[in-house]
């Protein structure tokens, strides 16, 4: 029997509701915990902390090397460490080299200093065809990268995750650090986009 | 394992068509699942290589047509009940009893 659904089954709801009484009847979970847990990463944890980040690594150059040579310490000494960033490895965007990253196995992804992945990243769509055709991948969401930049992408491992440090927009001579991060998309850190330039935001 | 999870390369899944904006969870049972790994995971009942390995173990054709937290949703369910932390027959019992109850 086959059929064509986007739709989860129709009980699931029930079925998670299920789950989650009897693991808190068993003492096994503590559904307050529960609620704390899905604000810190729905509304406390995400893409700012990345963009802070890569804001320090533009202001200050030996922060830069210090994040290229050990990206775990260095994210860390921002407080950004812990689930599903345990090892980390910062791909610098040149003017010869734009990064992707991707996870084509489950996925994987940064989340001390993205958050939570959005569904595109998490699809196959995007898992199948990033390695194979990143220029492709690129055109669809609008960026376009020029023929003469080798495209690189790099597949998370089950420990290892990749945040992309793209290049500073020109314009931003003695911006502050926090200036600096506003203009730090979530994408440009995946490398789907580039940061935002200073007059998207004037 | 050599599953249909190993998606990289493969041809046919359509466009990205990513949207400009979108909800870290599409509906409240995501949020719900997403809490529900880490006490899971914390309780020292599976660790993360294990999770992997039961979406990896998913049919074929469940995992593909299946979102990101219904994956979520059948590796703890799986592993929870393989470990012994709960039974099957609990779960439906409850299941059944939550259904009486709507």
């Amino acid at each position: 029997m086959s059929h064509d659904h986007t739709e989860p089954p129709a009980d699931i709801e029930l079925r998670v509701k299920a789950l989650e009484s009897l693991l808190t009847e068993k003492g096994l979970i503590d559904p307050a915990a529960l609620d704390e847990l899905v604000d810190t990463y729905e509304n406390r944890i995400g893409p700012r902390n990345g963009a802070m980040v890569v804001a320090k690594a533009w202001s200050d150059p030996d922060y830069k090397a210090r994040l290229l040579t050990d990206a775990t310490a260095a994210i860390a000494e921002l407080g950004f460490s812990g689930v599903q960033g345990e090892d980390m490895v910062v791909v610098e965007n040149t003017q010869d080299v734009h990064n992707m990253t991707v996870c084509t196995l489950c996925p994987c992804y940064p989340w001390p200093t993205l958050g939570l992945p959005p569904v595109w990243y998490k699809s196959a769509p995007y898992r199948s065809r990033v390695v194979i055709d990143p220029r492709g991948v690129l055109s669809e969401f609008g960026t376009s990268v020029p023929d003469e930049r080798e495209v690189r992408v790099w597949d998370s491992s089950a420990e290892l995750r990749y945040l992309v440090l793209p290049e500073r927009p020109d314009g931003t001579e003695g911006w502050s650090e926090a200036q600096l991060a506003d203009l730090v998309t979530r994408d440009s850190m995946i490398g789907t986009g580039f940061p935002k330039i200073p007059a998207d935001i004037q | 394992m050599n599953g249909v999870h190993d998606l990289g390369g493969t041809h046919g899944h359509g466009p990205i068509a990513p949207p400009a904006e979108e909800p870290i969870f599409a509906h409240d049972w995501e949020r719900r699942m997403f809490a529900l790994f880490v006490p899971a995971f914390g309780g020292g009942h599976f660790n993360v290589d294990e999770f992997r390995h039961a979406i990896e173990r998913m049919d074929p054709v469940h995992y593909l047509h299946g979102t990101y937290y219904e994956h979520w949703h059948h590796a703890i369910e799986t592993l929870l009940i393989e470990k012994g932390a709960i039974t099957r027959e609990e779960l439906d019992a409850k299941i059944r009893q939550l259904k009486g109850e709507q």
